[in-house]
């Protein structure tokens, strides 16, 4: 899908600039993308190394598991058919806890993880179960307490107040996470009635 | 409620920033060193998405320096002036369910273009923030565990980005203004 939508971009944009009979501005728009793609990157380096610190401080000093503990009973709650002490449980607190705290490259192995251990618990391995659709809703919807990434690169674009988005990133962030939950229960629910008549 | 936002909005970075060293010392956990190892990683998984956002950021740069995405966003135009929704967004949300470089480098364009502290500026960082990489997150851990049906996972995670990308301009209307 991503490499029609990329060629889709590249595409349109030599037609157009073909239709306008300025062939030129192809050329010097793709050495501007080039250029700002690594410019950005650069600028991303102090926010990540920074970040990733304080993380790693938090891991070390056991707050990401005293978190574990804090969301179990909300975990229970949305994976209903996941036996309590299943190791899967571990993985998706970890995988939402890292999720709250903008942890992307911490997120994404715990949630494999989590994946694989639910996968043990499919009867079809071919065929998604709702614990997994369950787990992916709550991933799509991005839980992300403090967006690290838009906070830095506010910063490295000269923003006079770089976190005034933190506020509203929340209510936004909890207001999709919400719908991803009630979507997820409803088609679940609208699944098992059809699969019960 | 919008003197809250704004409160937390400034509190939060730096009560993190007090709060996990000095738990990390109750610990007894060397916090400095814990840092610096994770830190370590900043600085590669920077390298690492340099191709990815070159190619997309050229790809999205044709695609609007060349009038192309106008020409698209002009058969938007009726709806969403309709809604009175800021058709200068409207790319990133399309963007952001199937490419998360690609739309960070689309709402790095906005903030540049508008400035971070403008209207569309907060709202493409909002946006940004309560949204996913739907398409690419499912790929990832579905592909990870051989999974071919994915039953009703596309639509949730498609319907709660809408859901975010709604919220988000209304959430930012309201505290910040148009």
């Amino acid at each position: 899908m991503i490499n029609y939508i990329w060629l889709f971009m590249i595409i349109s944009g030599v037609v157009a600039a073909a239709a306008q009979g300025q062939m030129d501005l192809v050329t010097q728009a793709a050495l501007k993308g080039a250029k700002d793609g690594v410019a950005v990157c650069i600028g991303l380096i102090s926010i990540l190394v920074f970040w990733l610190g304080i993380m790693r401080i938090a891991q070390d000093a056991g707050l990401l598991k005293v978190l574990a503990r804090l969301l179990g009973p909300v975990v229970r709650l949305l994976f209903p058919d996941v036996p309590r002490d299943h190791p899967a449980m571990g993985y998706i607190v970890s995988n939402m806890s890292a999720n709250l705290f903008g942890l992307g490259n911490a997120a994404t192995p715990m949630g494999m993880k989590a994946m694989e251990e639910l996968q043990k618990l499919n009867p079809d391995p071919k065929v998604a179960t709702p614990a997994m659709c369950t787990l992916l809703a709550l991933n799509t919807s991005s839980l992300t307490l403090i967006p690290t990434t838009m906070i830095g690169l506010r910063m490295d674009l000269g923003s006079t107040e770089p976190t005034a988005i933190i506020g509203t990133t929340l209510v936004a962030t909890f207001c999709s996470s919400l719908a991803a939950i009630l979507l997820d229960r409803w088609f679940r629910r609208r699944m098992s009635r059809r699969m019960e008549s | 409620m919008m003197q809250t936002i704004s409160f937390l909005s400034a509190i939060a970075i730096p009560a993190i920033l007090a709060f996990i060293p000095l738990y990390a010392l109750v610990r007894g956990v060397p916090a400095y060193e814990s840092f610096v190892e994770g830190a370590k990683e900043g600085f590669p998984t920077a390298i690492q998405i340099i191709p990815h956002l070159v190619g997309m950021m050229v790809a999205v740069s044709i695609f609007r320096e060349t009038g192309a995405l106008q020409f698209y966003l002009s058969l938007f135009k009726p709806l969403l002036a309709w809604i009175h929704f800021p058709e200068e967004v409207l790319p990133l949300g399309l963007l952001r369910p199937i490419t998360g470089t690609g739309a960070l480098a689309y709402a790095e364009n906005l903030m540049s273009t508008y400035g971070p502290d403008s209207f569309l500026g907060r709202l493409a960082a909002t946006m940004q923030g309560s949204t996913d990489t739907t398409l690419y997150v499912l790929t990832v851990y579905f592909g990870a565990v051989g999974i071919r049906r994915s039953l009703y996972a596309v639509k949730v995670g498609l319907l709660a980005d809408l859901t975010g990308v709604l919220a988000s301009w209304m959430i930012v209307l309201w505290v910040f203004g148009g």
